[in-house]
């Protein structure tokens, strides 16, 4: 069984692009059953952040399976394939372990060692569970995934709060406004990067927030969690000229705000600057309104630009974690390689063949005067139950082998019969820890 | 004596403006510190070099280009050594000693002689009107710097491509506010030195105005700087516009006080 990894980030295309093939988070259930429906495609989880799409999959076809999702994505999006295929980069065996690993530990991010991408994978692979596009080894592998990156987070110090974008948009915000104590930040829609950038400016000194949300409700929730003010998003306009920073990240399709209506706003507070970070895709915020005087427009892919000056400094953590994931991408890959059937059959084989020796040596201890002749009558008569018991399990595993789950019924066996296969590690209480 | 203070204020200016220079690559606050006392120094100089002067000839020693170059030049350090403390921004030091620095040195290029004084000079308002001159001057000269900073800065941030001196240079509110605080300061001492140039013109020639190109030049300058300052007060003109007005103003200023004594012939041609 081969993990195969297809997608495009923030390194491969632009946010134009992103925003095309971008999956709702609200509509992730059809994709995914279209994904797992697809020929020798197994088990599958979709990852979609403004940052990146990712697809992956198990599949015994590496080659079928990564054209096979290439086409799934550009059909599932109406992007023609030789567009989109610029953009793809795929991965397999190992590289796509390394490659999961290093997205889920911040070390592929935009800002390296930001802490959002972690709960991204989490919710993505959370819908993943609830369709039940992933299976065994997916469930695995994520959970190695989230138990390398939370390794990363605490051995090394790359996910410090100095390297998020959140805080790249701090301290662009103190290089425009100075002091930020009489600054008010409005948070446009919600999401968690939406309102970690908040706590950061929050942090940071602002003066106050407003909220607006298109479910006033959630406005209200929010705003009372910042001790802010919630706004009706259709007053949005009546409000905007009371915030210095806006930080916007709702899911509309289309611009929410544009260059006349922030001139218009501007005017009105007389010619103070303004800050807006547009952390949606598709984008909220016109980048025309950048030209207005006194305003400055940073959307992600801008942000990543501002962190990239900052990097070097953080190369040496980056191979500290780098260090760390080497070594987790042994042991994983040791698990998955032990997924194959054969040792599995010579492991069952040896469990039931040691019970039979083990009962039948005791049966033969108290059984003084048996003939030799009996005894091998005796040993026939147990090896060949032993077989007949085997011989449909095992051929079921051999013929399953040939292009079906066999993942399912060697898990299922080794969980049932406790076998011990080369290489394989117990890893339920990282697994449980890891729910938190 | 009065030489010897010129070249030792020449050498200070020069050395500092080196320093700041070297704090613009590597900005560390030892080294912002070390060029503040030697800015700080070559000041004290340079004052001394003015009262020597003055003391020397009999009268306040802005009497022709030598003199009142290095006096602008005075100026423009007691003007930045101010905002420098009051805002903590070493690195303004790097936009504007050079200014200082060449400033002195064109005033080295002119004959330093102390001459006779121009019988038309010989009042009490030499000293106040053309040391209310000056030091508007330099208030519009460090407006100037702050200006040039702001300008780097913005382009920085708009452009989103922070180039090497993004963290080095302040805030843009900060380059802002010097803008408008050297404004304040600026346009006041403009404005009295050109109503006491009035009223010495009075009595000296008879008439408050007379569109020498002097008057003409200072009164255009004022309406820049009047125009800016009103945007600033009413409609909240800011940021880029208000810096690229401070460094139109500069260069007009700078043919007032230059041009019009070395182009233009009229009362004020003192060379």
């Amino acid at each position: 069984m081969n993990i195969v990894v297809v997608g495009l980030s923030h390194k491969t295309a632009t946010v134009e692009i992103r925003e095309k093939v971008a999956f709702a988070p609200t509509h992730m259930e059809k994709p995914l059953r279209e994904l797992v429906a697809l020929e020798d495609i197994q088990e599958g989880i979709i990852v979609s952040t403004c940052n990146r799409v990712e697809i992956y999959v198990t599949t015994r076809d590496i080659a079928g399976g990564i054209s096979r999702i290439k086409r799934f994505l550009a059909d599932y999006h109406h992007i023609p394939l030789e567009t989109l295929e610029t953009h793809l980069y795929s991965y397999h065996g190992e590289a796509a372990i390394r490659h999961v690993f290093r997205v889920a530990a911040s070390l592929d991010s935009m800002v390296v060692g930001e802490p959002q991408i972690l709960g991204q994978i989490k919710t993505s692979y959370g819908y993943a569970a609830e369709y039940k596009s992933s299976g065994i080894i997916l469930n695995r592998f994520l959970h190695k995934a989230f138990s390398v990156a939370k390794r990363v987070r605490t051995e090394t110090k790359i996910a410090s709060s100095a390297v998020s974008v959140s805080f790249a948009a701090v301290e662009l915000a103190k290089k425009i406004f100075g002091d930020l104590s009489d600054k008010t930040v409005m948070l446009i829609g919600a999401g968690e990067m939406c309102e970690l950038a908040a706590k950061h400016f929050l942090n940071n000194g602002v003066r106050g927030v407003m909220v607006t949300n298109r479910t006033y409700e959630k406005a209200v929730k929010l705003a009372e969690e910042f001790d802010g003010k919630a706004v009706n998003f259709e007053e949005l306009f009546d409000h905007l000229h009371k915030a210095d920073i806006i930080l916007s990240s709702t899911g509309a399709p289309h611009h929410i705000i544009g260059p006349k209506d922030v001139e218009e706003v501007i005017r009105r507070r007389r010619q103070k600057p303004m800050f807006f970070i547009d952390i949606a895709v598709p984008r909220d915020i016109d980048s025309r309104v950048n030209k207005v005087p006194n305003v400055y427009l940073y959307d992600m892919d801008d942000l990543q630009g501002v962190v990239a000056t900052n990097l070097e400094q953080r190369n040496r953590e980056a191979q500290k974690a780098e260090a760390i994931i080497d070594q987790e991408i042994g042991q994983f890959f040791k698990w998955l390689s032990t997924l194959d059937a054969t040792p599995t059959i010579v492991a069952l084989r040896g469990r039931f063949e040691e019970v039979r020796r083990a009962e039948l040596e005791k049966t033969l201890a108290n059984w003084k005067d048996i003939e030799p002749e009996e005894q091998k009558r005796l040993e026939a008569c147990t090896a060949a139950i032993v077989n007949k018991l085997l011989h449909q399990p095992t051929s079921l595993l051999k013929r399953t082998g040939q292009g079906g789950r066999t993942d399912l019924y060697v898990d299922a066996l080794r969980n049932l019969f406790d076998l011990e296969v080369a290489g394989q590690t117990t890893e339920t209480e990282e697994l449980g820890e890891l729910e938190e | 004596m009065n030489a010897l203070l010129f070249k030792l204020t020449m050498g200070a200016y020069f050395l500092a403006t080196l320093l700041y220079l070297v704090y613009l690559i590597k900005p560390r606050p030892t080294l912002g510190r070390i060029s503040h006392w030697v800015i700080s120094g070559g000041l004290v100089i340079h004052c001394m070099f003015t009262l020597d002067r003055y003391l020397e000839a009999g009268h306040t020693p802005i009497t022709n280009l030598h003199e009142s170059l290095s006096f602008f030049s005075l100026a423009i350090v007691g003007m930045f050594i101010a905002f420098e403390r009051k805002f903590k921004i070493s690195i303004l030091g790097s936009f504007v000693t050079p200014l200082a620095l060449v400033i002195l040195g064109i005033s080295a290029l002119f004959p330093s002689a102390i001459a006779p004084l121009n019988p038309a000079l010989k009042s009490k308002w030499l000293m106040l009107h053309t040391s209310m001159a000056f030091f508007g001057y330099a208030a519009f000269a460090v407006a100037f710097g702050a200006a040039i900073m702001y300008l780097i800065q913005e382009h920085f941030l708009k452009n989103k491509r922070l180039g090497p001196l993004y963290q080095k240079l302040p805030s843009l509110d900060t380059l802002d506010e010097i803008n408008y605080r050297c404004l304040t300061f600026g346009f006041p001492l403009l404005t009295f030195a050109i109503i006491s140039g009035a009223i010495w013109a009075e009595t000296a020639w008879g008439t408050y105005w007379s569109w020498d190109p002097k008057e003409t030049w200072s009164l255009i300058t004022w309406f820049i700087y009047a125009a800016l300052l009103h945007g600033r007060l009413t409609t909240g003109w800011r940021g880029r516009r208000a810096a690229i007005l401070a460094i139109i103003g500069f260069f007009v200023m700078l043919f007032t006080f230059l041009g019009v004594n070395l182009l233009l012939p009229g009362l004020h041609s003192y060379k």
